[in-house]
């Protein structure tokens, strides 16, 4: 087999001097993925010139993998993106075909969002967004080369600025930032069992210059690795042998500004079967040809996401594992193969698929691979997604070590606001752990060893409570509005809703029932427990088994809300004590993380560190005491140390 | 700059007259005038003038403490430029103890090591060109502080709080699997399996505090036991430490027939002494009674002082004693030293070593070298300052256990030295005395436990209110956060590697 590979990363570009064209914009996005889409769009609304390179311009916004936006913590994150004025949950609103809310039997904090996309949808009305944002230029080239020169600024790190980029056909591009957003393009390879091919995914062109570019410019690279099922062509499915999975009855669109009215369709189903013995003794004998055994693949892989070889090997004890049979369009009969992604050759693959119910007699569409590319270790980065080094580079996605879609749009989205705040001349926005999934994101990449594709979760989030997905406008619409990416209208309406949330709780808190004979009989009709005292209207709404809907007999003179502000006074005084709680530890968290360190402190001189702390703080340059605090190998007494040091300093 | 108010003992803790713990911040005035009570009830702290002293009470809700001189200290004008209060007590360990705890339940946070100065220096208090010395001294501080905390957690105690941790991060990993994958990881049942959990870590957690409390211990006193076959010299023992003739001492075995209690006062700790009726078969029934109280009291002791009579052979009731006393703190006084001994160190060693071979459960002893260690503190030829008589103390390390054999002659008074310092050195481990900001380090250990129960308790809580289960992992990791802390453990990436580790998720 191996004649497949091909030897195009030895086939040394000539780069001879080419005659070729200079343009001079703003900004130049590189990759057109979602976190390209969402960084050109929020620098061509905040009024620059942007250009957004593709490699191919029909696969702008493409879902190379699961055929879903949302799920657990992920849903959280486009929740947050579209109150900041990002374009994914606008998006999605207009091409999903089943979305269902996860977790609802559980707390407020992990509702979250999942819709099915129509994958060919999805990419076209995302490109037709960019075809006609205004100050956006479209064009399918593949970047080479970063332009830089020299440039120190006192108290900065950086070394050089970026001045531009320059394309495969020798055009430079003048630019005053660049916001790379490859994805899984850098020198990607995918594997399917022993047949590897140099290509991104889905067959895409792979962009195999950009790296050395990189490298010379002192960005140190990894490699990651991740993986896809195969497609199934869906008339050789037999849907009776597996369980249909249901969208919501009441769909909740995922943009704020969607009205919900507008996305009650019909929808279509999933389904759910699973793997058996006879699946995973056909893996077992076969784990010496799977390209991540055999040890070919020199990428890491995320936990989170195992391939089916993984699951199998890793979890032994499971006599069985769940596979989901998803569409990944209507006009395409293609079905995705959820919970088996494999590097396993397309033989095994095969005969693997076939011993799941239902899948018997399946024909394989597009085979199941890994994928791995060149990212970079975010350590490099500024909570703000700026290159420590280079002033005027920024970087969002996959590029970043993160994984997912999602993950991806959030970060282009921020990486778009500063890249275009920091040409205005003003200050970037950085958001913190106590402010949005976003900002844990964001912080733990920057932050922490990052060994695998990060995954976001809500177990990241210690503030959870407080960075829900309904309250998501609440949070954000602020800075979406002071960014310039949120309209007066928008902003307004938000504002109203926080007064009428804020009034009528004090109207619930002030307004007394008394432990007379009707309220008694109407507690006993909703089987709570009956009053002592006189209660606020308040305290019965937080019993469980009450709510503000439920107590409407008692409170006749309430003035008409919306179910979102009803949603809002319900949580807030249901979780009330939880929710304080959470509060207070939010206060102490932003006292270290106000206390800012200079971006040239020298921690050698600081002698009472100890080394390791030293060390880790050097290589992370934390912005603040609070973001050192979590850098692992930075023990509270450093911290001391810290702060006493720069406050001798009057830093 | 607004703050929380802290609270530590700022003097040594030792057997010195007095001691001084001082209080800073915000509300240090408010907080100390909740248990001060004047000689007259009517005065109050608040209302005071500044660099003013007052006499009066300290009260734990209706118990008084102690007497105290307290002296009222308003910003700018002091240590740490903040509001302080500076409480002058008895200076025993129990008195000091029992303030903080008081004053930690009343609102103050105990101090970080080295935090008083810290206060100071942000403050403006210190000089700039100090800045080296105090983050010298946070540095060095913490790393004491770490060190002896260490130091005073036994192995068994470590291993609790690590199994309790894989306990509580198990049962966080699996429900934050479910939410974050609630299609792969169902929580039907859940509650059930962890109200039982809970309930069995609140009840470990409960004995922990317990045994942990060292105030308790203090307060309480230590129950002492002293046995010995008859007429070893256990009465005049006890009479040596009471200082008075309480125990009829004579030369006929079996004089003492019953127990008895004193309770002394030792560097600041008390010492509930119990001299019994020596352990040995007798027909006299009411001996018996009092052979079998010494067996029960022995039982519950925290501390065995094993009088050995050199002067006589090792029998089958030695044998008892110290299969009675294998499980416990146990000083061994090798008595009568002045008398010719037929009983030398190395065979009561032998005998205590090898015992714990019969003994399977509570002792393993793979092999004799190997689970033994022996260190020799001072030896007969080496002199001790400003004593000319000749000791000798050693110590024997079993299974973290140490047992320390001293050589005493108690009519002669020979040897009682070396037994105070190792009760001493057995109950703070010695590192006290070095220590000036804070107390013991235990006191976090106990803090950090009663984190934890109140976390589970908290978890306990949402269970009965039928809260979603996402609400109980908050408290889980805050119970699980609070014991790392006692051994020293950031929760870093823990839950996640636990989440993949454990639990099958993903596309």
């Amino acid at each position: 087999m191996k004649f497949l590979v091909s030897s195009v990363w030895g086939n040394k570009r000539k780069d001879k001097i080419m005659k070729g064209i200079r343009e001079k914009v703003d900004v130049c996005v590189v990759g057109a993925g979602h976190a390209g889409c969402e960084a050109a769009l929020a620098c061509a609304r905040m009024g620059l010139e942007t250009v957004i390179f593709t490699v191919s311009v029909d696969s702008i916004a493409l879902m190379p993998c699961n055929p879903n936006i949302g799920g657990s913590s992920k849903g959280h994150l486009v929740r947050e993106l579209d109150a900041l004025g990002g374009e994914m949950g606008k998006n999605i609103d207009k091409t999903f075909i089943q979305s269902k809310m996860l977790n609802v039997s559980k707390g407020p904090a992990v509702h979250s969002l999942r819709a099915q996309a129509d994958k060919a949808d999805y990419s076209r009305e995302m490109r037709k967004v960019l075809e006609n944002q205004e100050h956006l230029t479209i064009k399918q080239a593949e970047v080479v080369a970063l332009l830089t020169e020299p440039f120190t600024q006192n108290d900065k790190l950086y070394e050089k600025k970026i001045i531009g980029i320059k394309t495969y056909t020798g055009t430079v591009y003048e630019a005053s930032a660049v916001i790379l957003c490859t994805g899984t393009y850098l020198k990607a390879r995918c594997l399917c069992g022993e047949a590897i091919t140099h290509t991104g995914p889905n067959g895409l062109q792979a962009a195999n210059y950009l790296t050395d570019s990189l490298k010379s410019l002192g960005i140190e690279l990894c490699r990651f690795k991740t993986g896809t099922p195969a497609r199934m062509d869906g008339r050789s499915i037999d849907y009776s042998k597996m369980e249909e999975q249901f969208g919501d009855e009441r769909i909740v669109p995922f943009s704020f500004s969607t009205n919900p009215e507008e996305v009650q369709i019909d929808q279509v189903s999933c389904w759910l079967t699973y793997t058996n013995e006879n699946t995973h003794e056909i893996i077992r004998a076969n784990l010496d040809r799977s390209p991540i055994y055999a040890g070919v693949i020199e990428g890491t892989g995320p936990r989170y996401c195992p391939s089916i070889e993984d699951k199998v090997v890793r979890f032994a004890e499971k006599e069985r594992h769940q596979v989901f049979i998803e569409p990944e369009g209507l006009h395409t009969n293609e079905m995705y193969v959820g919970g088996m992604s494999s590097s396993l050759p397309e033989d095994v693959q095969l005969a693997m698929y076939r011993t799941v119910p239902g899948l018997e007699h399946c024909r394989i569409v597009k085979n199941a691979y890994a994928i791995e590319y060149d990212c970079i270790r975010p350590d490099q980065l500024y909570p703000t997604l700026e290159f420590k080094q280079i002033l005027g580079l920024f970087s969002a996605g996959q590029f970043n070590g993160s994984s997912g879609y999602e993950e991806a749009a959030a970060q282009g989205l921020i990486a778009g606001i500063n890249a275009s705040l920091f040409i205005k001349g003003k200050e970037q926005i950085v958001l913190d752990r106590s402010q949005a999934y976003i900002g844990v994101l964001i912080d733990d990449l920057v932050t922490k060893e990052n060994i695998e594709p990060y995954r976001m979760m809500t177990s990241r989030a210690e503030y959870r409570l407080l960075l829900r997905q309904d309250n998501a406008d609440l949070r954000l619409r602020k800075i979406g509005y002071e960014v310039g990416l949120i309209s007066r209208e928008a902003y307004d309406f938000v504002c109203e809703k926080e007064k009428m949330i804020e009034a009528e709780i004090t109207r619930l808190q002030n307004k007394k029932v008394g432990a007379n004979k009707e309220i008694q009989e109407f507690l006993e009709s909703k089987k709570s427990s009956g009053l002592k005292t006189a209660a606020s209207l308040a305290e019965l709404i937080s019993r469980p088994e009450l709510s503000y809907e439920a107590i409407a007999k008692i409170d006749p003179d309430r003035p008409k809300l919306s179910d979102a502000v009803i949603e809002q006074i319900n949580i807030n005084l249901k979780y009330d004590g939880y929710i304080k709680r959470q509060k207070k530890q939010v206060e102490q968290f932003k006292k270290l993380e106000r206390k800012k360190i200079p971006s040239d402190i020298d921690y050698s001189a600081i002698k009472n560190l100890r080394i390791e702390a030293r060390q880790k703080l050097q290589k992370f340059k934390p912005i603040s005491v609070g973001q050192a605090s979590r850098i692992s190998g930075v023990s509270p007494a450093d911290i001391s140390v810290l702060f006493v040091y720069l406050e001798r300093e009057k830093l | 700059m607004k703050t929380d108010t802290i609270a530590a003992i700022a003097t040594a803790v030792s057997d010195s007259g007095i001691g001084i713990i001082r209080v800073s911040g915000e509300n240090a005035i408010e907080i100390v005038d909740k248990i001060y009570q004047s000689k007259n009830r009517k005065k109050r702290l608040c209302e005071v003038k500044t660099h003013t002293i007052h006499y009066g009470f300290i009260y734990d809700e209706d118990t008084l403490i102690d007497e105290v001189m307290i002296a009222v200290l308003h910003a700018p004008n002091t240590y740490t430029r903040e509001e302080t209060v500076e409480i002058d007590c008895h200076g025993g360990i129990l008195v000091m103890n029992q303030i903080l705890d008081v004053l930690l339940r009343s609102g103050c946070r105990l101090a970080e090591p080295g935090e008083f100065t810290k206060r100071a220096f942000l403050n403006g208090r210190i000089d700039l060109s100090k800045a080296e010395a105090v983050m010298d001294i946070i540095h060095s501080k913490n790393e004491f502080a770490l060190r002896s905390s260490v130091r005073q957690l036994s192995g068994a105690v470590t291993e609790k709080v690590q199994f309790l941790r894989e306990e509580i991060l198990y049962e966080i990993a699996y429900i934050e699997s479910a939410l974050d994958d609630p299609e792969h990881i169902s929580l039907d049942g859940y509650r059930e399996r962890l109200e039982e959990k809970v309930k069995n870590i609140k009840s470990i957690l409960k004995k922990l505090i317990d045994s942990a409390d060292c105030g308790k211990m203090l307060k309480d006193g230590i129950n002492t036991v002293i046995i010995g076959k008859p007429n070893v010299g256990k009465s005049s023992l006890l009479n040596i430490l009471v200082g008075e003739d309480r125990a009829i001492v004579t030369s006929v075995a079996g004089t003492t027939r019953d127990v008895l209690e004193e309770t002394i006062k030792l560097h600041g700790v008390g010492l509930n002494i119990m001299d019994t009726a020596g352990i040995h078969d007798t027909a006299d029934e009411v001996e018996k009674i009092g052979v079998d109280r010494a067996r029960k009291y022995a039982r519950n002791a925290d501390l065995i002082l094993y009088v050995v009579d050199t002067s006589r052979e090792l029998d089958e009731n030695d044998d008892a004693i110290m299969e009675l006393a294998a499980s416990k703190n146990m000083i061994v006084l090798l008595n009568k030293s002045d008398l010719d001994h037929v009983v030398n160190p190395e065979e009561v060693i032998k005998k205590l070593t090898l015992m714990s071979e019969n003994e399977n459960n509570k002792m393993t002893c793979v092999s004799e070298n190997n689970n033994i260690e022996m260190t020799q503190m001072s030896f007969f030829d080496e002199e001790k300052q400003g004593d000319t008589k000749k000791t000798d103390t050693r110590v024997i390390i079993k299974n973290n256990r140490k047992i320390r054999i001293i050589s005493t002659s108690i009519k002669e008074n020979i040897g009682l030295d070396d037994l105070e310092d190792a009760i001493k050195d057995m109950f703070f481990g010695g590192e006290i005395s070095i220590n000036d900001e804070l107390y013991i380090t235990n006191q976090r250990h106990k803090e950090a436990f009663l984190e934890a129960y109140e976390s589970m308790e908290m978890v306990q809580d949402s269970l009965i209110k039928d809260m979603p289960e996402d609400f109980y992992s908050i408290d889980l990791m805050s119970a699980y956060a609070s014991l790392g802390k006692i051994i020293g453990e950031e929760v870093g990436e823990d839950l996640v590697n636990e989440i993949f580790s454990k639990f099958c998720m993903g596309k």
